[in-house]
């Protein structure tokens, strides 16, 4: 089996995000990137599946060279080789293009992606793949296993679970129940130096899409506090300042 | 380990990083530490004040330990173990006494006073027989040089062993021993009918052979300490170390865990910064957090202060000891400065703490009982400075 698993490099959890050229790009000075946490499921699983049923798992990431550390950490999580897109992720339609002439070449059985990257949150890789490739695509999924060519997975629902199969080559996208992440060891590392990492350049340049200004939430104002005798000066505030009533 | 509470707090540390010593360090380090912060949070912080609280060494967690390769990855990837150079070494231990003093304790001893005489020193089978096992944990071993009467002084020490043909008759008795209580196989240094001293590995079983707990401690309370008791014991010839003699085969062992507990020192302090610095935000008095106060601005100025430079001497150490030039007296510089450092920094942490500083709820209490092994064990404050004393005059003032 081989299993082809997009990661994405994000910003830490703990960044501060601020904005630049007119807030219109991510201000990434000093910020510490790692691997999409929902992607990261994803190798793991594929790992796990390879490890039962044999098989590689290459992953694959669109981005420029500073993406490698990340790509080195997959490769010492466990995955077999790399492949590097040289080129910046200007949005997921580009991504998924990009993605897609790898899966059709490299005669995968299931592209693996998280349910969305944890920086842009739009979630459209996975769907946009099993589109371009024709393929079926179970998106948000808690579990998958392989069983006679066919891939069984689990996606929680409104009030209970879906439980749905599909053949293979397919598309799945990761959601946080998938598996645990592993840490990768020492041996992992040290293995990691010299496992393949490929660089191939992208098939076009063209964005689809285009970001007008971004936005940062408005900054929490600060609390008036407001003696319990003067209610009615509370329902003139709200009534008149803030307007929610 | 069933009466182990497992804590739900979250583990939140953040290291502090002034002078962008990351900017040093290669991908590869910078992983292989993130690795480790990522491992003690998941399974240290949980389990390590109750072990602590109630003296008891989490014997489970050596297995994870070697599998996530804390064991010896300084020596040689042929032997099973790591193949990774100084700086990634220190780091692994600046991570793992981040999370306890005593579990640094245990892979200090296995992989730089074990595995790395045993590499250095021992035959092609000795190296076969115990470091693959002993890399991925299947296997705890201990280092016995001091004795109850021989401690700064282990040349004069009395354990030694007679000819026996193709074995050795050992006896003596060894204090101090970290590990001894859990250990498979001891690396216990000891005097020939010469009075030269070597290297012998005791396995656990041999008849003669006794590991009883020193109990009470109030420090370093998650690992365990014992002695090594040898009466009579009949250990083959062929565990003697064939490549070192004299007081030299102990103190290289323990220039290879004294560079490391200059890490491990750090980490300890940054954990005890780092929650000092988190509580003086939070912890309101005279209406304003404790942080506004000057003299507490003053305690954190320092810690910082402090931990940046130790870190800068660790980094430079740790290049010297990846090129071979690494001198004991620079090593002594460094172990000395930094626990007492760190022992520094844990006392006033445990100020700013206030109250609160003294409970399980913090790790700083922890964290300051720790120390005073660390700054006693691998040679004491005082013989280090006497080390350097040496060095920059050429006088002996130990005798
Ligand atoms: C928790 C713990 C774990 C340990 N683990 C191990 C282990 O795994 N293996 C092992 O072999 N040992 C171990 N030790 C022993 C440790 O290395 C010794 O305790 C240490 O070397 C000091 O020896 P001592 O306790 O006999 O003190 P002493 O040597 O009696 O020293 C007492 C005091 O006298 C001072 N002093 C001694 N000589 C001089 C001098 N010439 N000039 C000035 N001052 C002097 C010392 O600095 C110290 O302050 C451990 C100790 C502890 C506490």
């Amino acid at each position: 089996m081989k299993i082809l698993v997009c990661i994405s490099n994000v910003p830490d959890t703990t960044t501060k995000v601020t904005f630049t050229e007119g807030n219109t790009r991510f201000n990434n000075a000093g910020v510490q990137y790692i691997i999409n946490p929902y992607d990261e499921l994803s190798l793991t699983r594929a790992l796990e599946l390879t490890e039962a049923q044999g098989g590689t798992v290459t992953v694959i990431n669109v981005g420029l060279v500073d993406t490698e550390a990340n790509i080195r950490k997959a490769l010492a999580i466990g995955a077999h080789e790399a492949i590097r897109i040289n080129a910046k992720p200007v949005d997921a339609y580009y991504v998924a293009e990009q993605i897609a002439e790898v899966a059709i070449n490299g005669g995968y059985d299931i592209v693996m992606t998280g349910r969305e990257s944890i920086d842009y949150n739009s979630g459209q890789v996975c769907g946009l793949l099993a589109e371009m490739l024709g393929w079926p695509g179970i998106n948000v999924i808690t579990k998958i296993d392989i069983d006679g060519g066919k891939a069984i997975c689990e996606r929680d629902i409104d009030g209970g679970k879906e439980k749905v199969s599909c053949s293979l080559p397919c598309v799945i996208s990761a959601q946080k129940e998938l598996t645990e992440p592993r840490i990768p060891n020492m041996r992992g590392i040290m293995a990691a130096r010299t496992k393949p990492l490929q660089v191939l350049e992208p098939t076009s340049n063209q964005a689809h899409t285009k970001v007008s200004v971004y936005e940062l939430p408005p900054a929490k104002s600060s609390c008036k506090m407001i003696d319990p005798a003067n209610a009615g000066q509370l329902i003139d505030l709200l009534h008149n300042e803030s307007k929610v009533i | 380990m069933e009466n182990i509470k497992r804590s739900n707090k979250q583990d939140n540390f953040q290291a502090p990083d002034f002078y962008q010593l990351d900017d040093l360090f290669s991908d590869e380090h910078k992983l292989i530490r993130d690795s480790i912060r990522q491992w003690v949070k998941q399974e240290v912080s949980p389990i390590i004040e109750d072990c602590c609280q109630q003296n008891y060494f989490p014997q489970h967690i050596v297995k994870s330990m070697g599998e996530v390769g804390l064991f010896g990855p300084q020596l040689p990837a042929e032997y099973g173990c790591g193949g990774l150079d100084y700086i990634a070494y220190g780091l692994m231990m600046q991570e793992l006494e981040r999370g306890d003093s005593g579990m640094r304790s245990t892979a200090s001893v296995q992989g730089s006073l074990v595995m790395y005489p045993i590499y250095k020193f021992g035959s092609e089978e000795q190296k076969h027989k115990y470091l693959p096992k002993l890399a991925k944990g299947e296997m705890l071993g201990c280092f016995g040089l001091t004795e109850p009467d021989h401690g700064s002084d282990p040349s004069s020490m009395v354990t030694n062993f007679k000819d026996d043909g193709d074995h050795v008759i050992l006896n003596g008795a060894k204090m101090w021993i970290s590990n001894s209580p859990f250990a498979d196989i001891a690396v216990v240094w000891a005097k020939n009918e010469q009075g030269i001293i070597q290297g012998i590995i005791v396995e656990r079983g041999m008849e003669g052979f006794s590991t009883p707990e020193t109990h009470g401690k109030w420090s370093l309370r998650a690992s365990a300490t014992g002695e090594l008791v040898f009466d009579n014991v009949r250990v083959p010839k062929a565990n003697i170390f064939p490549g070192v003699t004299g007081l030299k085969g102990p103190l290289t062992c323990l220039n290879s865990a004294r560079y490391g507990i200059s890490w491990g020192a750090i980490g300890a302090a940054m954990d005890c910064f780092d929650s000092a610095k988190r509580y003086s935000m939070e912890r309101q008095q005279f209406g304003r957090p404790i942080g506004g106060f000057q003299l507490q601005q003053k305690k954190l100025a320092e810690m910082l202060t402090e931990i940046t430079k130790a870190q800068l001497v660790c980094w430079r150490l740790g290049h010297l000891m990846n090129e071979g030039k690494a001198t004991p007296a620079q090593i002594s510089l460094a172990k000395r400065n930094n626990v007492d450092m760190a022992l520094h920094i844990a006392r006033e942490a445990r100020q700013i703490h206030g109250g609160m500083g003294i409970t399980g709820e913090y790790p700083i209490m922890r964290h300051m009982m720790n120390l005073e092994s660390v700054i006693t064990y691998e040679g004491t404050h005082d013989i280090h400075l006497l080390i350097l004393g040496m060095e920059i005059t050429g006088e002996n003032a130990f005798v």
